[in-house]
């Protein structure tokens, strides 16, 4: 999006479309680059899998450009190639997406065959037990990955006996049990025009838009029909899993529960969490971690925005012989965050550092659009691309001490380990 | 790999500014800059106004093919250091600065080549330049500070490689196929060696490479050449020539004449799969057109489902999950082309292999058409498209372009090159995946172990 942040509104730039059906998206007209890019998604990811077939998503996202309309798996993959379309579906925890990425001069080729896959597709049994294979492939690898392990193993524990402990992305074994019309019922459920959120960025104008937005989603139903998801509280704080696994490094997964994105702290949350463990060599984490004591090469916290459970999650991996001190530390800096918050410095560096980054996430059209579209998943209008540096701005250091309190509170953290970590030993809540 | 596609060296690079080449691509390339500097330090500048944000980045011409006998992981060892302080700048002040500019900075290192970047709002630039001049001579390294950092690359090899088969099939496959060139030695080296790396094989080795005669300037984003050019000027300009860029001097891989197995068995292989390499001329090595060929032959046998690979083996014959080919052209000696397949359920990996033998002797017998010449162009010449969306892509693009001694003429020539090519240039390319020239690997799980 053109021009200095500080002078020119962002906001200014986004065009709200609505079709000549009533589909609505958000549209960033830019003729620079002679591409278009789309994402949009409806509500409903994985945690609508039926109980015992997750993946039936996963599977529902690989198999909407495997064959639609008159086209077969290997026709419509032909037709995507001759024009460079690069179109692609997947499920995450929560929202099932669609992106799109074309050349200006295919864009009509382009919406023609995602509306087929949208509305149209064949499940082809052949695709079906093809993709079915892949997803299997993968799983089997993730099951014998230690850090997707520590990942598994944390939220079995965390969401135990809610869809969040199942991966979006499936169970071994329960992959096979999706049926066809598994598959065509979900496709009933989710993709319908009440919960669509559609962004666009790239050489299109508006009335072209809102024509091909009706060709693309208007047949579809207008209620979805989801399964309501319970809330959850994150379960197991205070607890250690090890899960013993013949690698020369612990796997470390830590965290707690976090702030709804809605949260009227969720933005001090953010900075206090840059200030422990986030994406700069500047963190508190990395410092003590890794640069001070050399035990990891990575280490990291994050805020995780899941619908029905926001977490603050982080993760490490070190070698066996030192997990305790790596997990030590981690412990530590958390207490002390949680104790005595930021410094005044801290909080100023922090503060300018999520000011002047919100820049880099508008230099790609795939970017833009997918930042447009986060925007209105989480119910904001396009104003707030110039309102959210202002909210970063005024977080005062009360504001900082408080959502740490409320972020790490007591510092109780759920820790799954994989590995032979020496010196650390399951623990059961306290 | 739809990305690496360099052509070679072809004479002193000299102030220019050149357009998109020729060619059916119905849109001109980006705008694009280079000249030299005094001190030998070539500069590209590639403007994008869409964000008024830029990518710096300094790449030096050397990678770990170039670490001394011995001292393997030296290149990207020395990369870590590189953010321990300067006699200038104490440790962590300039990555502090960086982080609260808003910016993002990290570096990589590979086998040809080094590269540091920092991606900051655009009136920062000169001071992103200030700070990355000073660290090209004037790194300050005690004991204190290397110690704990080559705790931190055992770790990350022990995290990207020691807890996972696949990663060290593939360090057996390399080490097979390069029988002398340093290829074969991992980026981040082996354990033993890096394990001994100290502060002074660092300093050595920063002192052969860091020169500005060894140096390539890329900025990309919302600037113009001659801002670009007098900030240049004010700071890596003001750093003294050597005299001469280092000398890279590498021993050429023999001829191969054994075709070569490689098998890795562990209890922890969920997934088996096979791949092959095979050794073949990159757009540095090969002859005109070479690479090119390459690139369009990759995407045909192996470029997504609807190549060959994935046809015969996913779709009609069922032996495979996924199978798949690519080609690593951007390399400054002979590289790499490689055939991979994940088999499906119950089938062995002879069974598969013999599989994709099949149906690379079929693609010996019946060649390639015209059509499926023109597909796989099309699909290549989109990618350059598509990367243009992104300064960061487009600046790692001619950043690795210029390291590995090709020019900005070559890399925007690219698409026009690969509509250029034949039926009988991909024919005659064919000749080079001949099983002599490769290794085939083997991951499988250990049974009795389990």
């Amino acid at each position: 999006m053109n021009a200095p942040a500080t002078a020119v509104s962002r906001a200014a730039r986004v065009q709200h479309v609505v079709s000549p059906g009533g589909v609505a998206a958000w549209l960033v007209e830019d003729y620079a680059v002679p591409l278009v890019a789309m994402e949009f998604s409806f509500a409903g990811g994985g945690s609508q899998d039926p109980a015992g077939k997750a993946g039936a998503g996963a599977l529902l996202a690989s198999l909407l450009d495997e064959g639609a309309g008159d086209l077969e798996a290997e026709a419509f993959h032909r037709a995507l190639d001759d024009h460079a379309i690069r179109l692609s579906f997947s499920a995450e925890r929560d929202e099932f997406y669609g992106h799109l990425q074309t050349l200006s001069r295919h864009t009509e080729k382009a919406f023609e065959l995602m509306a087929l896959a949208l509305n149209a597709p064949r499940f082809d049994a052949e695709p079906i037990e093809r993709v079915r294979g892949q997803i299997n492939a993968v799983l089997r690898r993730e099951s014998a990955d230690p850090d997707a392990m520590a990942a598994q193993a944390w939220r079995r524990t965390a969401w135990a006996g809610h869809p969040y402990a199942r991966s979006a992305r499936g169970e071994l074994g329960e992959i096979d049990a999706v049926t066809r019309d598994d598959l065509v019922s979900l496709h009933g459920r989710i993709l319908a025009r009440d919960t669509l959120k559609v962004s666009v960025v790239g050489a299109i104008d508006a009335e072209t838009l809102g024509h091909q937005l009706d060709a693309l989603f208007a047949r579809l139903p207008a209620k979805a029909q989801l399964t309501p998801i319970p809330e959850i509280a994150i379960q197991g704080l205070g607890r250690r899993i090890v899960v013993e696994y013949d690698v020369p490094q612990a796997n470390i997964r830590f965290g707690r529960p976090g702030l709804a994105r809605r949260d009227p702290d969720y933005i001090p949350a953010m900075v206090v969490n840059h200030i422990l463990g986030g994406g700069a060599f500047t963190s508190r984490l990395w410092q003590e971690v890794r640069e001070k004591r050399g035990l990891t090469y990575s280490v990291y916290s994050m805020l995780a925005t899941a619908e029905h459970s926001p977490s603050f999650i982080g993760s490490t991996s070190t070698k066996n012989e030192r997990a305790a001190e790596s997990l030590s530390v981690i412990e530590t800096e958390c207490a002390r965050l949680a104790a005595e918050g930021p410094t005044a410095e801290e909080l100023e560096k922090a503060k300018k550092y999520l000011v002047g980054s919100y820049a880099l996430r508008f230099d790609t059209s795939t970017k833009i659009a997918g930042h447009l579209l986060q925007l209105q998943r989480d119910g904001f209008e396009a104003e707030y691309l110039d309102r959210r540096n202002a909210e970063v701005e005024a977080v005062t250091l009360d504001d900082a001490r408080r959502a740490a309190t409320r972020l790490i509170g007591d510092a109780k953290l759920l820790v799954a380990i994989v590995g032979r970590p020496e010196g650390v030993a399951e623990q059961a809540a306290a | 790999m739809a990305r690496s596609q360099l052509s070679p060296h072809s004479g002193a690079a000299q102030a220019s500014s050149v357009e998109a080449g020729e060619g059916r691509s119905a849109h001109a390339g980006p705008r694009v800059d280079h000249f030299r500097l005094e001190n030998g330090m070539d500069v590209v500048v590639i403007p994008d106004h869409r964000a008024p944000v830029v990518t710096h980045m300094v790449w030096y011409r050397n990678g770990s093919a170039d670490d001394p006998r011995g001292k393997s992981g030296i290149a990207h060892f020395l990369e870590h250091l590189m953010f321990k302080g300067t006699h200038a700048h104490k440790q962590g002040e300039f990555s502090h600065l960086v982080a609260e500019l808003g910016g993002q900075e990290n570096a990589f290192t590979s086998y040809d080549f080094t590269a540091y970047f920092q991606r900051v709002a655009r009136e920062h630039l000169g001071t992103m330049m200030e700070f990355e001049a000073d660290r090209m001579t004037g790194l300050n390294l005690t004991d204190e500070v290397v110690a704990p950092e080559r705790d931190v690359v055992m770790e990350e090899r022990r995290m990207r490689t020691e807890a996972d088969p696949a990663a060290q099939l593939d360090e057996a496959l390399n080490a097979a196929l390069y029988t002398h060139h340093a290829y074969g030695v991992p980026i981040i080296g082996w354990g033993h060696e890096i394990e001994t790396l100290d502060r002074q094989d660092a300093l050595d080795y920063y002192r052969r490479f860091y020169t500005p005669e060894n140096a390539i300037l890329v900025v990309a984003g919302d600037v113009e050449a001659p801002e670009v050019e007098m900030l240049a000027r004010q700071t890596y300009g003001k750093i003294p020539a050597r005299g001469e860029a280092p000398l890279r001097r590498r021993p050429r891989e023999p001829e191969p004449r054994a075709e070569r197995i490689v098998k890795l068995a562990d209890p922890k292989v969920e997934q088996p799969q096979f791949e092959r390499i095979y050794l073949v001329p990159s757009a540095h090595t090969g002859e005109k057109g070479e690479a090119e060929a390459l690139d369009i032959l990759a995407h045909h046998l192996g470029g997504g489902q609807t190549s060959l690979l994935f046809r015969r083996l996913v779709l009609e014959r069922k032996l495979a999950v996924s199978a798949g080919a690519y080609y690593y052209s951007d390399a400054l000696d002979d590289s790499r082309f490689y055939v991979y397949a994940l088999p499906a359920e119950g089938v062995s990996l002879e069974e598969l292999e013999r599989g994709v033998d099949e149906v690379l002797a079929e693609l010996q017998r019946d060649g390639v058409s015209r059509e499926d010449v023109e597909r796989a162009a099309t699909r290549l010449v989109a990618d350059a498209v598509y990367a243009q969306d992104s300064q960061a892509s487009l600046a790692r693009w001619f950043g690795s372009a210029l390291a590995n001694g090709g020019t900005v003429q070559e890399v925007l020539g690219w698409s026009a090159r690969i509509e250029a090519v034949a039926v009988e240039d991909v024919a005659k390319a064919l000749k080079w995946l001949n099983k002599r020239r490769a290794v085939s690997g083997f991951l499988l799980k250990d049974q009795a172990a389990a």
